[in-house]
């Protein structure tokens, strides 16, 4: 009798409940994933693995970091910022012009300076942007404020991308011009073979500054009083307002990190591949961070790591396999995860009151 | 007896739309100098770019369906547009070659494949509205995103697909499949959308979308978007009208596709990226959602506005001027617009009901 009735208290107590169905899943999910692993190895040897292994850590900390920002301003205005690619792009840019100042000015490694110095430029541009673009709309249809979001993003690319010859005066010294450009060095280049697979010291720093960067965010958000702010405007707006918190500068402020979160992530990218195609650089690399984020659950910042991490990595294991299918895999791979968890693998779904 | 008065009656409930459509249509056929002694002022170029308008209506109609009329969020449109184009252009070019016909059974066999892609447009549509029985809002939209970039990708990769198909022995199958051409494009389709057509076809979607929102069914889909709990309460079916919602969306969205093949006679994977989408979005967003005539003005005006920047010498400039209008269209009108307004003669009457 007593017994039964303690079974009948685990099966209505909900974290026993969901344990015992997690656990199921987790098996076949590792058995595939497992799966596809030994089919990979098999095919393509185990230094093939490993080596793309690498190359996915360092392509995921990328996406990682710009969906790092998606995923905060997401949280705190529920608005999905379409600039973000392009505020990517614009870090890119202007690493690359205090680069290159640098360097002829004979600065060794400027990495952190120029790091910095994109990350605090591009910080203020997201925070303009908001002020101009998205607080009138703060209060009206959420689906206006992401059209202009699209509007803010085309404008970026295609003013940048305006040739600086054809532009008058005081403007043609802030674009760029839609010109390939070679990004300078600002770390010397050294590869280092273990085991046969090769290692760049660009690849290792990505992973490096992605990480130091995250522990820094997590630990604004958790233990300071402005992460304390920022996840109360996440929750609540009015009740924020009667508590007195400022809710513009605090919704200015986490602008102001996603973008600096994006910058550093254009110059890691820049970087890395050691070019700037065009302006229009950011589309892609944003819109796959976005699906990172939304891949991990959107708003949630250890979602945003992790669902940047699993596409890049997922990404660069198929596109060695064949590059059209690694194109469309990140995409196969939402949806699935989406059927099975709709709300994103570390995300939660409000409940909606009647 | 009876047909007469049915013939009577829609002639009356339709005789202002009717002269409305004859009236633009003369008036564009006068300026391309069909009437001797008026000069002509529409040259091939204007023309072109006043069909692509006209189908870039029958898209931002048929987006409207799903986003303005029963509230789900898709940003994949171009997806269902591309299964469309490529599909009847398979027909056209591949499988049939129009180029070498008769005009009447030429026309006979765009017709047929523009309905083929079309209905195949609508499958997809409607395995894509399967997963929103669980998505909402920003995951439905990244789905929808993500299924376009599915398809572009395996367009792609159909030399991949051939070359499996042959090896399962569908040798003539999988050559047709190899002539798509996928990462090089498909050339050589026969310029069969006329002007005439195209406006025929726009406006019988236009009406077919219409009578289908102030039908039972639309209302329906109405409630949705107003409020899915309510809807659900009152006894109506939501996935099933979600679905009906997205498959007839997609089903013009593939027949616009089609149309928009047989334009410009060379389709690539690429023609119908995210960006596409995005164009649709904002003509949509632009003309106010929920509003048919918002959407026509709206695709008209912008398709002819960067073209027209173009024309007077804005050429640099016009797609930083583009985005910068539609800025300021959003934070001055929100709504769009048109926001929910209708031109009254797209309105049909109220039926007394005794």
């Amino acid at each position: 009798m007593d017994n039964k009735q303690s079974l009948e208290s685990t099966k209505h107590n909900r974290l026993a409940y969901d344990r015992s169905i997690n656990w199921k899943k987790y098996v076949v999910i590792a058995v595939i994933i497992l799966f596809f692993l030994l089919l990979y190895i098999s095919s393509f040897g185990v230094q093939a693995f490993l080596q793309q292994l690498v190359n996915g850590i360092q392509l995921g900390s990328i996406y990682a970091l710009i969906a790092l920002g998606y995923t905060m301003i997401y949280g705190i205005i529920k608005l999905i910022n379409f600039a973000h690619g392009d505020l990517f792009m614009f870090g890119a840019y202007m690493s690359y012009f205090l680069g290159n100042y640098l360097i002829a000015h004979h600065f060794k490694s400027p990495f952190i300076i120029v790091l910095i110095f994109s990350m605090a430029v591009t910080a203020l541009l997201g925070m303009t942007i908001e002020k101009i673009a998205y607080k009138p709309l703060r209060f009206k249809p959420r689906l206006a404020a992401l059209i202009t979001a699209l509007g803010v993003s085309l404008f970026l690319e295609n003013f940048f991308a305006l040739p600086p010859a054809e532009v008058p005066f005081p403007l043609n010294k802030i674009v760029f011009g839609p010109h390939f450009l070679p990004f300078p060095p600002l770390i010397a280049d050294k590869t280092y073979n273990l085991a046969g697979i090769s290692v760049n010291n660009i690849k290792i720093l990505d992973v490096l500054v992605t990480i130091i960067l995250m522990i820094l965010l997590q630990y604004i958000v958790k233990k300071t009083m402005l992460g304390k702010a920022m996840r109360a405007v996440a929750f609540n707006k009015d009740a924020c307002l009667m508590m007195g918190i400022n809710i513009d500068n605090i919704i200015s402020i986490t602008f102001g990190i996603g973008t600096a979160l994006a910058a550093a992530a254009g110059t890691l990218f820049a970087l890395t591949y050691g070019q700037l195609q065009s302006p229009y650089l950011g589309i892609w690399p944003g819109l796959k961070a976005f699906i990172a984020a939304v891949l991990g659950g959107i708003g949630s910042i250890p979602g945003a790591m992790l669902g940047g991490y699993l596409m890049g990595i997922s990404e660069t294991f198929a596109t060695s396999i064949n590059s059209n299918f690694g194109y469309g895999i990140a995409f196969i791979i939402l949806i699935v995860v989406l059927i099975f968890k709709p709300a994103g693998l570390l995300g939660k779904f409000d409940k909606e009151k009647v | 007896m009876g047909i007469i008065k049915k013939i009577v009656n829609l002639a009356r409930e339709y005789y202002k739309f009717i002269l409305i459509t004859i009236l633009v249509y003369g008036l564009i056929e006068i300026l391309n100098g069909t009437i001797p002694l008026v000069p002509r002022l529409l040259t091939r170029y204007y023309m072109q770019i006043l069909t692509f308008a006209l189908i870039n209506i029958i898209m931002t109609v048929s987006l409207n369906l799903i986003n303005g009329f029963t509230g789900q969020f898709s940003i994949g449109h171009a997806g269902f547009m591309c299964i469309g184009a490529y599909t009847s252009a398979y027909f056209t070019t591949i499988l049939f070659k129009a180029a070498k016909m008769a005009y009447l059974p030429q026309l006979a066999l765009f017709i047929f494949s523009l309905i083929i892609g079309g209905l195949l447009a609508a499958m997809a549509g409607y395995l894509i509205g399967l997963p929103t029985l669980k998505l909402r809002g920003d995951y439905l939209a990244i789905v929808t995103l993500a299924f376009g970039e599915i398809v572009r990708s395996i367009i792609r990769a159909s030399d991949e697909i051939a070359s499996f198909l042959s090896r399962l022995g569908l040798v003539k199958f999988s050559e047709t499949i190899g002539q798509i051409n996928g990462p090089r494009g498909l050339s050589t389709i026969p310029a069969l959308s006329q002007f005439w057509l195209v406006y025929v076809i726009c406006i019988l979607s236009v009406i077919i979308m219409r009578n289908f929102i102030y039908s039972t069914h639309g209302r329906a889909c109405l409630s949705i978007r107003e409020n899915e709990v309510a809807a659900e309460a009152m006894g109506i079916d939501t996935t099933r009208y979600k679905i009906i919602a997205f498959s007839l969306s997609a089903f013009f969205a593939g027949i616009g596709g089609g149309l928009f093949a047989h334009v410009l006679r060379f389709i690539h994977p690429d023609n119908f990226s995210f960006i596409k989408s995005i164009d649709y979005l904002i003509y949509l967003y632009a003309g106010g959602m929920g509003s048919i005539s918002g959407s026509i003005l709206a695709a008209t005006g912008l398709t002819i506005l960067p073209e027209f920047l173009r024309v007077i010498n804005f050429q640099q400039w016009r797609m930083v001027v583009y985005p910068l209008l539609l800025v300021v269209l959003m934070l001055r009108r929100p709504d769009g617009i048109f926001g929910n307004r209708e031109f009254p003669f797209l309105v049909p009457k109220k039926k007394e009901v005794n």
